[in-house]
């Protein structure tokens, strides 16, 4: 899992700049679209987010291989609202309870093409920014507490070798006659004796790493840096680029006459 | 702070005077009335029964027992240079048993690094030295990996995390380097490979070394000194008794040699693994010749990992070894071993039904099957556990109730009878007196016995087991034997996965040797999808 989204050996532009500002571009253009449930907007960034991709490294094919879920997400978000949500203009489909008219179906295509337009930037983030980079960026120029930001980081990796574990437990709790069938009661309660046994290893696994961090050292005021986290051109334009999306989405539906504030 | 800018490695002084420690929420201290010197430079190899607070003497030595706010409490001084341990952050390093903790970062330069940022080393200052750190660990050389900075530390073997754990440590040169059981987790290879980088930054840097192992063979030759500590109180007392032992001070200090023959019958009562000693086993009694085949393996290719889904497609996993032929028969033990990589593990797993073949197949002949199917994988948990029954390399894993007799009754329960073995195997196994207690308060040695216990308790033809001597004492190790040894003779085949050829030995039958394949490639691919 922990190499799900972040690809090793990508060498595009965007892995060049600085996280922070990666980050700050990223959450400029997600706060705008969070403000409004129109489509038009949506879609204006959307389209600008499509257009990055090479930028930072991602393909169409390797979007659907990574993000599969999130994109069935969307669409399944986008039809449930297009079928409950109250029915204005003319009713395209009625089906008993269910029914989507132009009104519910445009709300719908907006639900749907929000929750991409805000899911895709965290994607493009993330496929072009390592971890450590990250954290780096974090403490360094964002001035967090190192102690917390290098914990959590250390702390992910741990993550990743209990996704394996989870795995093992379940093999050597079926070798202990713990099986996965039965009653969905059965099955819960396997379930949850199997998360007890994972609880159990990672509190271990997590206090011995503990202790390896404060044996190095890890804990005390006064830290170096040896990957100084810096800045550079290219930076500001990852900002304005957000700002530029960010601005854009809300001048096109503005103009378009479609803004609508999530609020109203 | 001006020895660790420097660079040079200046070596450390330990002195203990009638110290003790005891952890917070324990009524008995874990270590008391120790008093010990070390001069700067020296090597000294600590050893003692389990109980007897080694590694509670080495955290202390790093700095990272206990803090003021908790209840925990210290007797007597214990110094490095004449300070504390916990005021000198980086004038120690410590090496854990488990590998996987032994790394904090995701890449192998960064997580050389940590310990010499955190010490505020210059930037500068701190790059020079990883490189000089992977060096000297030999993790740079063609034959050691020729890692890179950049290579993921997730992609590394056991002996390689260790060594890495090592170049970390060098780069905060630290004047002591304790290492606790560093070679437990390890295959022999990795056991060697671990211990020559050891020698050779202390040839180089001179700083004093405390090591705590059972194996003394290893150490023996690099150490100049062996410090033998007190059994607790109540010595062989488990600490789930409650009670807990206090261990006590110094029973035996001198030259290797000497310590070595001096105390070579009561290191080896305490299970200690005394150089030239193989405990005592039984003997197998009957070798047949001709037994009833139970289990077999047809040109399987195996993984861990699950077909995946890209999209719409799924995609089979790229197996770690492939064309593995083996038949398992009733009394009869088939060893499997193979370098590290080459997929042993994976292979019994699947052999045991517990993992789906990649390709080929594991069939179950019917005196096994006894009508539930062909394919183990298909039987259902309480149809398994009773025809193949599978001991995992860390016992942890296998718990699942909270008393060490719910334990033992657990499968028969299950299955609705044989509960009138639990009494026999607690008493074979010298559980008797544990019944009560919590599993995962076990010692080292209660576990695997346990853990073998609870799996013959549903009473399989067939015993796979996963490593089951690593990291145990000779006492354990001699027990398990014999016991397996009783086993084949009655009947039941044993299949185990193995480094240990003295084991292997003693259990006789047949050794299947699975090839390396590709290693470095397999390993990488294993780690990285994961």
């Amino acid at each position: 899992m922990r190499d799900a989204l972040n690809i090793r050996g990508n060498h595009a532009l965007l892995t060049r700049a600085n996280p922070l500002a990666k980050f700050v571009s990223v959450f400029l253009i997600s706060l705008v679209l969070a403000l409004s449930i129109d489509w038009v907007s949506a879609s204006t960034a959307l389209v600008a987010e499509l257009a990055l991709f090479p930028l930072a490294g991602l393909t169409l094919r390797l979007l659907w291989q990574r993000a599969w879920p999130l994109i069935i997400a969307a669409a399944i978000g986008g039809w449930s609202t297009a079928i409950v949500a109250a029915d204005s203009g003319a009713v395209l489909l009625d089906v008993g309870l269910w029914s989507i008219s132009e009104g519910s179906l445009e709300l719908g295509l907006g639900f749907m093409l929000r929750g991409l337009a805000i899911a895709l930037p965290a994607i493009l983030l993330m496929t072009c920014t390592d971890p450590t980079d990250l954290a780096d960026a974090l403490a360094q120029k964002a001035k967090l507490p190192h102690r917390f930001v290098l914990g959590s980081l250390a702390a992910m990796r741990l993550v990743g070798l209990m996704a394996e574990e989870w795995q093992t437990i379940g093999m050597a709790r079926r070798a202990r006659g713990v099986g996965s069938q039965g009653s969905p009661l059965q099955r819960l309660k396997a379930t949850l004796g199997q998360s007890f046994g994972l609880l159990v290893q990672a509190v271990r696994r997590a206090s011995r790493l503990a202790v390896t961090m404060e044996a190095r050292g890890f804990g005390g005021g006064q830290r170096t840096w040896a990957r100084e986290s810096t800045y550079s051109m290219l930076d500001a334009w990852v900002v304005l680029g957000g700002v530029i999306i960010a601005a854009g989405a809300v001048l096109t539906a503005l103009g378009a006459g479609t803004w609508s504030f999530v609020w109203r | 702070m001006s020895a660790t800018q420097s660079g040079t490695v200046r070596p450390a002084a330990v002195s203990a005077e009638g110290w003790g420690w005891r952890h917070a929420g324990r009524a008995q201290p874990a270590i008391a009335g120790l008093d010990l010197r070390i001069e700067p430079g020296e090597r000294v190899l600590l050893l003692g029964p389990s109980g007897a607070g080694k590694s509670t003497l080495l955290h202390a030595l790093a700095g990272v027992l206990g803090d003021e706010e908790d209840d925990s409490d210290e007797t007597g001084s214990l110094l490095i240079d004449g300070v504390a341990p916990r005021e000198q952050r980086g004038r120690a390093g410590l090496m854990q048993q488990d590998p996987e903790t032994q790394v904090v970062l995701s890449r192998v330069g960064d997580d050389v690094a940590f310990g010499a940022e955190n010490l505020a080393v210059l930037r500068d200052e701190i790059w020079s030295r990883v490189h000089e750190a992977l060096d000297d660990v030999g993790l740079r050389t063609a034959a050691g990996g020729g890692l890179a900075l950049d290579h993921p530390t997730a992609a590394l073997s056991g002996g390689q995390k260790q060594r890495l754990a090592l170049a970390g440590i060098l780069a905060m040169r630290p004047g002591l380097i304790l290492l606790d059981e560093p070679t437990a987790n390890l295959d022999p290879a990795g056991v060697l490979e671990v211990r020559d980088a050891v020698k050779r930054c202390l040839d180089k840097t001179g700083a004093t070394l405390v090591v705590v192992e059972h194996r003394v063979s290893v150490w023996k030759d690099l150490v100049d000194r062996i410090v033998v500590l007190q059994p607790g109180s109540a010595a062989g007392a488990s600490a789930a008794s409650g009670a807990g032992q206090a261990g006590g001070g110094v029973l035996l200090d001198g030259p290797p040699e000497q310590v070595l023959s001096e105390a070579r019958s009561m290191l080896m009562a305490a299970g200690v693994w005394v150089p030239g000693y193989v405990p005592a086993t039984r003997t197998r009694q009957n070798r047949p010749e001709t037994a009833p085949l139970l289990l077999a393996a047809q040109d399987l290719a195996v993984s861990r990992e699950k077909p995946r889904r890209k999209g719409f497609k799924t995609i089979p996993p790229v197996p770690v070894q492939t064309g593995i032929n083996a038949q398992v028969r009733a009394g009869q033990a088939l060893t499997i071993t193979g370098p590290n990589g080459a997929g042993k593990s994976t292979f019994a797993l699947t052999l045991a039904g517990l993992l789906a073949p990649v390709a080929g197949k594991v069939s179950a002949a019917v005196e096994l099957s006894e009508g539930v199917g062909i394919d183990p994988f298909k039987w259902k948990a309480e149809q398994l556990i009773s025809r193949i029954g599978t001991v995992f390399q860390e016992p942890e894993h296998q718990f699942v109730t909270g008393k060490v007799l719910d334990e033992l009754m657990f499968g028969p329960k299950h299955l609705g009878h044989g509960e009138e073995r639990v009494d026999e195997l607690l008493e074979r196994l010298r559980l008797t007196h544990l019944v009560d207690a919590n599993p995962y308060t076990l010692s080292g040695g209660e576990k695997r016995r346990l853990s073998v216990a609870t799996v013959l308790a549903a009473h399989p033809k067939v015993l796979v087991l996963d490593e089951p001597t690593f990291g145990q004492d000779a006492n354990t190790w001699a027990e398990l034997a014999s016991f397996l040894s009783e086993l084949l003779d009655a009947g039941t085949a044993v299949v185990s996965v193995t480094h240990d050829q003295e084991f292997s030995a003693v259990l006789g039958g047949t050794e299947l040797r699975l090839g390396p394949v590709t290693l470095g490639n397999i390993a990488h691919q294993e780690a990285g999808a994961a």
